[in-house]
């Protein structure tokens, strides 16, 4: 799997006797879409917080972009291109839309430590900024104060703030989280546009969602994942109905 | 709700036209409890970059008024008794002009800032709130305790400093100089504000997780801010002991840290003009409330707290509502 853009090799977490994480090893490959799943507890956050640099594995290493990245922080494997999104939208609710965005643009392609010049009329960075919420179908919004968003709106933008990372791979959160059946549905059609970019590591609990989505599932369960395979292979294995879905699924 | 450009506007007209009635009405006091105004408005917007942009709330301000204080205080007693400051490595002669004493205000402000900053940034919250208080506790026990310089009485400085070209003795031209300085630090706050520093500085304050996510340094951020925010209050510092001719320990004090903030929250944390205000009201309330009774911290206790729960944003908040997004 040499080609894959993000890859874990056995990496464990533990916190005291409990083991949150277990020998997990995944990968993604250019074009894809891999949801995990797994029942509440499974460690799927866990996961995802080593994968991007805000928890430390007990042993094992992440890979990016064939680079060991494992002692990397946060903020350097997100300039590297690693997109996140966040379960609970983590915005600057005071500031609009477009501000929003225009922090992603200079966190990775700008210069911060500029004092003098007002940051607003910088075109490049703002037409930058426009594009990336353009494609999250935010372009109509973007003097609104963020706090003002309704929630699926700031899903929205919380996905849009990764793309302006420019990422070669996103990694998401339940992005999905709290939102109903169209908001969902419209969320889908932007993610299925996104992938194209830049495959999606999707942790997901909307079952119809990950099925309509993703080109891999892995199943993971008490810290190990359990299988990984097509929609199609996940669906009909039965340990997994029986872990994931209940004994009578 | 009027627009708190409009706001901005009347209180710079203010600040220009009462001292000028109080010249040509020959009311020298007047002149000089303005330039009070305008020296304690320098040292909150000061703090108001750290406390209002960068959300650093910072009970340790008084290090940098007093460093401010005191680097004038040493240049002009080693210029007015014609000692120099040191001899080795090189021969190093106090000075009289202001200019020379204000950038060795700033620079030292900056660097005292950099290391309180530093130390004090691996903390929030309260633990950051008392650890700058720690800090500027020291520096009050030191100049206590520094008798070349006063020790506890503080220094006298018989005559106020040298501007080129101006006569800084006459009330009026000394209060022009503080109000210059003030407007260009009221005008570097808002470039600042609206730049790319400000921008992420503002996200910092409110989401660091965010801040690290696309890849940018909250701490490095803050710590900028708060070394900027030091050099302004250093400056102030400067004035404040060129005013009085008189530098001591109490310019460290926990309770000009205190007024420092009071200032910034009376005005409106984070508003460009709310430590104007803030001073504005400090000054003007000391002065009429003092006049009426030794006690008068006890009636301006109660408007502050009800300036706090009744008014978010401080009184520019209350004329003019909620800080506008910029577009």
């Amino acid at each position: 799997m040499s080609d894959a853009i993000l890859s874990t090799d056995a990496l464990t977490k533990k916190f005291g006797a409990i083991t949150a994480c277990n020998d997990v090893s995944i990968n993604l490959i250019p074009g894809e879409v891999h949801a995990i799943i797994g029942p509440n507890g499974a460690g799927k956050s866990t996961l995802i917080a080593q994968i991007c640099g805000s928890l430390k594995p007990t042993s094992g290493t992440v890979e990016f972009l064939g680079q060991d990245v494992t002692g990397l922080s946060a903020r350097e494997r997100s300039r590297n291109g690693l997109g996140r999104t966040f379960q609970i939208s983590a915005l600057v609710l005071e500031d609009t839309v477009l501000q929003n965005a225009m922090l992603g643009v200079l966190g990775t392609t700008g210069n911060p430590w500029k004092f003098f010049r007002p940051i607003l009329k910088d075109k490049q960075l703002r037409q930058s900024a426009e594009d990336c919420l353009s494609q999250v179908g935010l372009s109509e919004y973007l003097q609104k104060r963020t706090a003002e968003l309704s929630h699926g709106q700031r899903r929205q933008l919380e996905i849009g703030m990764a793309l302006t990372l420019s990422p070669k791979a996103f990694i998401m959160d339940e992005p999905m989280a709290g939102l109903g059946y169209e908001g969902s549905m419209q969320l889908t059609e932007i993610l299925r546009e996104l992938k194209k970019q830049a495959p999606i590591l999707l942790v997901e609990h909307d079952m119809d969602a990950v099925f309509s989505l993703a080109d891999r599932v892995s199943v993971l369960v008490n810290g190990k994942v359990i299988t990984t395979g097509t929609v199609d292979e996940i669906r009909n294995d039965r340990a997994v109905r029986e872990a994931y879905l209940g004994q009578d699924a | 709700m009027i627009r708190e450009r409009y706001v901005n506007l009347c209180l710079l007209l203010l600040l220009v036209a009462v001292p000028l009635w109080a010249h040509f009405s020959d009311e020298p006091f007047t002149i000089t409890l303005m330039t009070r105004v305008v020296i304690y408005a320098l040292a909150a917007v000061g703090l108001n970059i750290a406390l209002g942009l960068g959300g650093l709330v910072s009970l340790g301000h008084a290090i940098f008024f007093g460093l401010g204080g005191y680097a004038m205080g040493i240049l002009a007693f080693h210029a007015q008794t014609y000692t120099p400051i040191s001899e080795w490595p090189f021969l190093l002669n106090g000075t009289k002009s202001m200019p020379i004493i204000w950038l060795v205000a700033i620079v030292v402000s900056a660097a005292a800032g950099l290391i309180v900053g530093a130390l004090s940034l691996r903390t929030t919250g309260v633990y950051f709130i008392m650890i700058t208080l720690a800090f500027a506790q020291m520096f009050f026990y030191f100049s206590i305790s520094w008798s070349n310089y006063g020790g506890e009485d503080g220094l006298s400085i018989y005559l106020r400093n040298d501007f080129p070209g101006l006569n800084t003795l006459d009330p009026i031209q000394f209060y022009s100089i503080c109000f210059a300085l003030l407007v260009v630090a009221l005008l570097f706050t808002s470039l600042l504000m609206h730049s790319a520093f400000g921008l992420a500085l503002n996200a910092a304050r409110q989401s660091v997780e965010r801040v690290e996510t696309v890849g940018l340094d909250a701490t490095r951020l803050k710590l900028v801010a708060f070394v900027l925010s030091g050099m302004l209050t250093g400056l102030a510092g400067a004035l404040f002991a060129d005013l009085n001719r008189f530098v001591s320990p109490s310019m460290f004090s926990w309770q000009l840290s205190g007024e420092i903030m009071v200032f910034v929250i009376i005005g409106g944390v984070g508003r460009l003009f709310g430590p104007v205000v803030g001073a504005i009201v400090f000054v003007l309330l000391e002065h009429w409330l003092g006049g009426i009774s030794d006690y008068w911290h006890v009636y301006f206790g109660m408007l502050l707290l009800c300036i706090v729960l009744f008014s978010r944003g401080g009184l520019i908040g209350m004329i003019c509502g909620r800080k506008e997004v910029n577009v």
